[in-house]
């Protein structure tokens, strides 16, 4: 972490440890421990079978092999970058985002990667492992003002390791950075009430990570607790909607080789032209239902319990051009960039953030907007997509559920919605 | 809900003594020339999820480890490892060491050095938890779940009934004359339902908090669960208007939460905290007293020590809508220029200290400001009982403030329509001048600031 023009915090940490999960008929006894010993291991088992204990005991002898993806022909288990070779990304990153303007008063640029190595053996004769490298680089400005101070960030974050960075130019995301916090301080507020507005490819894709993304989750879906729930096969978006969690595009954020749960990442359709196909699943969820898990099954450590949980989810591209859309739309706000979002999969209600925004007037971008959240209701929101362009991308993000974080990727080409309700404070 | 995991306390029987060995033996392994600080901690877990009258799932485990703070020739190397195992004690010592090499020198970086104030004596250990069987734990999980089921008949599905609690030990030694242990235990229930069903399905939740087992009290825990769902059926979207806004004590504790952020030292000396440079300004109204105290036994946040060390004190930070102090911890204080305020925190033995609050407090209204005293007060307006999208529409550097919002209009002064899908917006800065009423209700809730019934003017409202 670089913060003020000082390398102020270089930190490294490890650790290793097994959860063991022991299901019985509905109950799931769970242990975990950073004992790798053989006794250390026991203990552990034993703890996580004492819940399941009263269903009777015996003893089942399992043939284990090796079933799943090694991660040795993958790029995602190259090594991280030098410390050194690091400090000089981040020095670059400052210097690159103080230079873009007198008005950027406080720069903090921070890289940070790990590695991750897995093993899954279950009673089932399940024995898959993975290596995961990440690696991500943020950059966050504060400009300041006669208005006072507005905030800018970016950030690239892919399962790679180093070589992300031949990819991913740090004067860039820096420069981003710091033009995003530059503009807001001539920035309005932003209107309230319910207008048109045109989300840019990229990180509009929380938009279906929280509008639908998680109410697609089977847990919430066997519970009865979203807003999905009994609605495969119905019209629940837009027909420019095909909606796709796919845990195998090359290095994204949210990808892997096998989930957390020993099963292969895959591609599912989640809504094809409207209509919705499948929900997310989990091995027990899965198995609650009679059918296979969708290699959705994530945990963030070993001392978590495993989730359904999204991948890389996005938006297929449709045939609109990306500036078109906005010349045919005579008043709305422009999102150039949304920070995070939260959803109540029960009701369907959700809101997303903007951290760059502009109005549009007479089919053109004009005015920077201060930052608001928007708030939709899922199955309302998704019907009201008109538009949607050629000029897809990827977006990365942190996905935190039930108190576990995961990496995940969004994405969407530039589309338009006739109308969300925006929290600004103009009147 | 998680347990905390940073966690100081004064002395008392059950000191974890082993931990402070280790402690001790690592700080002993400082060369010459640098000043070296362990912290140490160790915690245990059981949380327990009921669903359908059985148990979903049952987690316990003890996790353990370190973290050392280097510091040579005023660069800061920081290494952890998730183990106590003797090897990694040097390897991660040997870590720490190689990063304090590349860091940028820097004349205000420095560990804590005792500063003779003295700790408060906190009891926040309750030997109780360890010896409840965990079969009563599994039958409060239960029966937390089987009261939410029959409480209304209104009710349609209990999401989740969750019992959890654990216990954290901590020993701190540094080359720089720190040496203190501490040991806090901590229990919850909580409930999520939901009422009604198909399309007009509201969700509410309701908890209890406590250090022990006997102080969780499933009878409010469910009652808050029941009562925030029900009341919400057959809300609409709310209008969009320009009104009073009347936070509930939980939604009120989150506001002081994201206040607090631009309250610390560190925050302020790099100016990233819409107060920086207003030390003596009146930055709110005169009814707005705040204050960080976590000697406060009564307080989920109260600690003896802070994270680095040092006795944890009374912090005044508005007096009267004055702007009075920040929260520091010894980098950021030594960087203004003034004394550290014992307000260190951390994440774990994972995280780097910092400043930061523990137990935030407003100076309370009126003898007997409840909930239904202030919506008299406020007679028009709206009563919001959930928040989202504070993440991501609430900005504690610039101010803006724009989050979604669940909740009842306020009437001739009593709760009447429930509404929903709408944003609140204002500045945090308005909203400090905007202070309606402050409730003198208040509730020890969990985390870093207390709840109390909370009205602010002039905010908009943005929905239909």
């Amino acid at each position: 972490m670089l913060d003020d023009g000082r390398v102020e915090e270089l930190s490294s940490g490890r650790e290793r440890g097994a959860g063991i999960r022991v299901v019985t008929g509905e109950t799931t006894g769970f242990a975990h421990t950073a004992d790798l010993s053989e006794a250390g291991l026991l203990r552990a088992a034993e703890a996580a079978s004492a819940v399941a204990r009263s269903g009777g005991g015996g003893t089942k002898t399992v043939a284990v092999g090796l079933s799943a993806v090694a991660g040795g022909d993958s790029p995602r288990a190259k090594p991280l970058g030098s410390k050194g070779a690091t400090l000089e990304l981040l020095r670059r990153a400052d210097e690159a985002a103080r230079a873009s303007g007198d008005a950027i008063t406080q720069v903090q640029a921070g890289c940070g990667g790990s590695r991750r190595e897995i093993l899954i053996a279950n009673s089932e004769g399940l024995l898959a492992r993975d290596q995961q490298a990440r690696t991500r680089f943020s950059v966050s400005c504060v400009a300041t003002g006669d208005t006072g101070m507005q905030t800018g960030f970016e950030s690239a974050a892919r399962t790679l390791g180093f070589e992300l960075f031949d990819e991913v130019s740090v004067e860039e995301l820096a420069e981003l950075a710091a033009k995003r916090a530059i503009s807001k301080l001539s920035a309005r507020p932003a209107p309230s009430g319910e207008l048109p507005v045109v989300l840019a490819g990229g990180s509009g894709g929380i938009l279906f990570h929280e509008a639908c993304g998680h109410g697609l989750e089977a847990d919430h879906i066997v519970k009865d607790s979203s807003v999905y729930t009994g609605m495969v096969g119905q019209q629940v978006a837009s027909s420019l909607v095909t909606l796709v969690d796919d845990g195998t595009v090359g290095s994204e954020w949210g990808t892997y080789s096998v989930d957390d749960e020993g099963r292969p990442a895959q591609r599912n359709v989640l809504i094809d032209k409207g209509i919705l196909t499948d929900y997310l699943w989990d091995y027990l969820r899965a198995r609650k239902e009679g059918r296979k898990s969708s290699g959705n099954g994530r945990r963030q450590t070993y001392q978590h319990l495993p989730m359904v949980r999204m991948t890389n989810t996005f938006l297929l591209p449709g045939e609109d051009d990306a500036d078109e859309i906005v010349a045919q739309t005579p008043r709305g706000v422009y999102v150039a960039k949304l920070g995070g979002g939260q959803v109540n999969t029960t009701t369907g209600d959700f809101v997303f953030g903007t951290t760059e925004a502009y109005l549009i007037e007479g089919g053109k971008i004009t005015e920077p907007l201060r930052d608001a959240n928007l708030i939709g209701n899922g199955p309302e929101i998704l019907k009201r997509i008109d538009a949607v362009a050629t000029d897809f991308s990827m977006t990365p993000g942190t996905c935190g559920k039930d108190g576990q974080s995961v990496p995940v990727g969004c994405g969407q080409a530039t589309m338009r919605l006739t109308g969300v309700t925006i929290g600004g404070t103009a009147e | 809900m998680s347990t905390a995991t940073d966690v100081t306390e004064a002395s008392t029987s059950g000191d974890p003594v082993d931990l402070l060995a280790i402690a001790d033996r690592v700080a002993g392994w400082a060369q010459t020339g640098e000043d070296v600080e362990v912290y140490v901690a160790r915690g245990d877990e059981t949380e327990i999820r009921a669903y359908g009258g059985e148990v979903e799932s049952l987690t316990s485990a003890t996790s353990a480890g370190i973290g050392i703070r280097v510091v040579v020739d005023h660069r800061l190397g920081f290494a952890w490892a998730g183990s106590l195992d003797e090897s990694v004690l040097a390897e991660t010592l040997a870590e720490a060491r190689d990063n304090a090499q590349f860091a940028t020198p820097d004349e205000h970086v420095q560990l804590a050095v005792p500063d003779g104030v003295p700790a408060v004596s906190v009891d926040l250990w309750d030997d109780s938890l360890a010896s409840v069987p965990t079969t009563k734990k599994v039958e409060l999980a239960l029966a937390l779940e089987a009261q939410a089921r029959a409480a209304d008949p209104r009710i349609r599905q209990v999401d989740h009934a969750d019992y959890g609690d654990g216990s954290v030990e901590v020993a701190l030694v540094s080359t720089t004359g720190i040496r203190t242990t501490s040991r806090k235990t901590s229990g919850f229930i909580s409930v999520s339902v939901i009422a009604g069903d198909g399309e007009a399905s509201q969700t509410g939740g309701g908890y209890s908090v406590g250090r022990g087992f006997d102080g969780l009290d499933p009878d409010k825990a469910t009652d808050d669960a029941v009562t925030r769902s029900v009341r919400l059926l057959g809300a609409v979207k709310g209008p969009s208007a320009r009104t009073t806004v009347v936070f509930d004590r939980r939604i009120a504790s989150t506001l002081l939460s994201v206040i607090s952020s631009a309250l610390s030292g560190e925050a302020v000396a790099k100016g990233r905290s819409f107060f920086a440079g207003r030390i003596g300004e009146l930055v709110g109204d005169a009814g707005l007293t705040l204050v960080d105290d976590p000697t406060d036994p009564r307080t989920y946040g109260a600690s003896a020590y802070d994270a680095e060390g040092l006795a944890c004190r009374r912090n005044v930070l508005i007096d009267a809508g004055v702007l009075r102090g920040f929260l520091y911890d010894t980098v950021s204080a030594s960087r203004s220029g003034v004394s550290s305020t014992g307000s260190a925190v951390r994440g774990g033995f994972s995280g780097t200290p910092g400043p930061g609050c523990r137990a935030l407090t407003l100076a309370p209204g009126p003898e007997g400001y409840d909930e239904d005293a202030v919506l008299g007060v406020v007679g028009e307006g709206l009563f919001v009982q959930s928040m989202t999208g504070v993440h991501s529409g609430v900005n504690p550097i610039s101010g803006d403030f724009s989050v979604g919002a669940e909740g009842l209009m306020i009437r001739d002064g009593k709760l009447a329509e429930p509404v929903r899908e709408i944003t609140v917006a204002s500045t945090l800065q308005r909203m400090l001048h905007s202070l309606v009423a402050v409730g003198a209700d208040v509730e020890w809730l969990p985390g870093i600031a207390a709840g109390q019934t909370l009205a602010v003017g002039d905010m908009q409202l943005s929905g239909s």
